[in-house]
């Protein structure tokens, strides 16, 4: 049984195991199969567009939906069987606030603490922490309503942090903010994950995943790759040639037909991946001459793989 | 990074085999009665308060409203009515309009799991691991302490003016007034729960909360059932006879006039009948809400 391989494999520094993870809505199956680890001190990103199923995935890890089929194991504990016990070792940002805008930075972490079972000095002592962490020492006696987007997300990830979770998760966390809050935050991340917590993401951005220590790309509720950036781009070989043009049927025709190269055709675009692309662009050109609109050259990125295993780009 | 400590809580074995024999004691503990969930109730009881008492338009309307409404109709059907033990209007009004601070502030109070919910705060609660049972007992010590305290705010303007007398009955005004507290905060969220806009709550509170006030006998007396009365007098008198807010009023009526005798009135139960119907009320309203939310998992995707 592959499934007991799996579990049996577990090192001790796994902190979420998901193990052919089925989810389905109605008729819909949102999950077909997941596999998927993420160890302590790692950040792992869940890379995948609108509706690939990783909002799913991060609801059945943070246990707001029971587990249909296959197994998710947090910290190890099993959320099918304990989902209280899995949300006292997670640390939660959502994609939307989840901040009471009427009250103060102070007040709204206090709460976070009453849920989490921190009480008096214990408590004082630790959100004093997460808050000189977080660089908001200063805000504390703010009103949330009158915070920055970035400032926001900060008491967001103070919230989070508070129990010190060996977990931490966060759903499309650079959503609404400026870049220089988004550096802000990866640092936070970083930070976090140099700790020794393990750090999972859900991200529809490119450019995000590509910080991250991994990655497993999700399509249509399958994971369809997963390793760290330059594994992942390293499997696509060194080379890409991509060519434009109106008729991108034709021109597939004759680059697979009469010069003998394999290539994808992905809407207007035929890729071609080559160890040797530089080569190749001279003779593209004299062939096609005018009944192309552009060719181009250039390393295969994250979006490549995705394109090389769905046979449609990534947005 | 000192500050970020390792993280703790995690078991020794990381195995979920190993852990597997302990799960259902977790389980067990967490939804019981826990320090933890106290302490998660009492501070979201607290939030509702401060919440409550930062917005002060909320705290005004909740008093005026009613009050308007007890001059305007008091003063205006005064010449029109005579109650039992020759009561006016506005003497009769009285309960009813301390009923209906208790009313509104609840409904107020509890109208706000919706917006928390769509603000974003109650998921950071839902995935909290205390359970749900914290989340209806914050909310509804919270709201019955805030309806509560605006009724007595009203019931001390109403003896400072001589509008009532003053007696030790007062002490049974107070209880009867935090049982109908937490029955009605009970009640809006049960409505409130399943909800995910303002609007659909304000249509039922005004297809059914209000006529459940009105018909109480907090605005007009519960027709008799006798031989002499019409067909529309029975059907109104068998649901005002059904509603259980019924009951709290005649108590609360008696009460408040200790010195008038209403055995007389057409809907008179007994004193121990209108306790255990009010004590019910409150009991069963809550349990039906914690059954409710602890029952819908689609609540926690409404984000």
């Amino acid at each position: 049984m592959i499934l007991n391989d799996l579990i049996s494999s577990t090192s001790s520094t796994d902190r979420i195991v998901c193990t052919g993870v089925h989810h389905r809505y109605g008729d819909r199956e949102a999950l077909q199969g997941v596999h998927l680890s993420v160890v302590a001190g790692e950040i792992f990103a869940l890379l995948g567009p609108n509706g690939s199923g990783k909002t799913t995935l991060f609801r059945l890890i943070s246990t707001l939906v029971p587990v249909q089929r296959g197994s998710v194991v947090v910290a190890g504990i099993n959320a099918q069987s304990d989902p209280l016990g899995v949300r006292g070792r997670i640390g939660i940002v959502f994609q939307s606030p989840s901040l009471d805008k009427k009250l103060t930075v102070d007040e709204n972490i206090a709460c976070q603490a009453a849920l989490y079972g921190l009480r008096g000095a214990a408590m004082r002592r630790r959100r004093d922490e997460v808050l000189e962490l977080m660089k908001l020492t200063d805000r504390r006696g703010d009103f949330c309503e009158k915070l920055s987007g970035g400032l926001k997300r900060r008491v967001e990830l103070a919230k989070g942090l508070l129990h010190q979770p060996p977990v931490m998760l966060l759903d499309e966390p650079s959503t609404g903010l400026d870049p220089a809050s988004r550096l802000d935050l990866w640092q936070s991340l970083q930070s976090m994950a140099s700790a020794g917590v393990a750090v999972l993401l859900t991200t529809h951005l490119l450019e995000e995943a590509d910080k991250a220590d991994r990655i497993a790309i999700l399509a249509e509720g399958k994971l369809i790759a997963s390793g760290s950036p330059a594994q992942l781009r390293a499997s696509m070989g060194d080379g890409l040639v991509t060519i434009v043009g109106s008729d991108s049927g034709e021109i597939e025709r004759i680059v697979r037909d009469e010069l003998g190269l394999v290539a994808q055709k992905v809407q207007q675009q035929v890729r071609i991946q080559s160890p040797n692309a530089a080569a190749l662009v001279p003779m593209l050109a004299d062939r096609f001459g005018d009944q192309v609109q552009s060719i181009t050259i250039g390393r295969p990125g994250l979006e490549d793989v995705f394109i090389e295993k769905t046979g449609h780009r990534f947005l | 990074m000192s500050l970020l400590t390792t993280p703790s809580s995690l078991p020794a074995t990381a195995s979920p085999a190993t852990v597997a024999p302990n799960d259902a004691s977790v389980r067990r503990d967490s939804l019981a009665l826990s320090p933890a969930g106290f302490a998660a109730a009492w501070m979201l009881a607290k939030r509702e308060w401060v919440r409550f008492f930062r917005q002060r338009n909320r705290v005004i309307s909740a008093v005026v409203q009613p009050l308007l409404f007890w001059l305007l109709f008091g003063t205006g059907l005064r010449g029109s009515f005579v109650g039992a033990g020759e009561q006016n209007f506005l003497e009769y009004f009285l309960p009813g309009t301390i009923a209906l601070i208790v009313l509104f502030t609840a409904i107020f109070s509890t109208i706000s799991v919706i917006e928390d919910r769509r603000e974003g705060f109650m998921q950071s609660v839902l995935v909290a691991p205390v359970g749900r049972w914290p989340v209806l007992v914050g909310k509804v010590l919270g709201g019955a302490a805030i309806a509560w305290v605006q009724a007595m705010i009203f019931l001390g303007l109403v003896y400072l003016f001589g509008a009532a007398p003053l007696t030790s009955s007062v002490f049974g005004v107070m209880l009867l007034l935090a049982l109908m507290g937490v029955a009605m905060c009970s009640l809006g969220m049960i409505v409130a729960w399943p909800m995910d806009s303002t609007q659909g709550f304000h249509a039922i509170m005004m297809l059914g909360l209000m006529p459940m006030w009105l018909l109480s006998g907090s605005f007009f007396p519960i027709p008799p059932l006798g031989e002499g009365s019409s067909w529309g007098q029975m059907v109104l008198g068998a649901i005002m006879r059904a509603n259980p807010l019924s009951y709290c009023m005649v108590q609360l009526r008696r009460l408040l006039y200790p010195a008038i005798e209403f055995g007389a009135a057409a809907f008179a139960p007994s004193v121990v009948v209108c306790w255990i119907i009010t004590v019910l009320f409150a009991a069963l309203t809550t349990l039906f809400a914690w059954r409710l939310m602890r029952g819908s998992r689609r609540a926690d995707l409404t984000v």
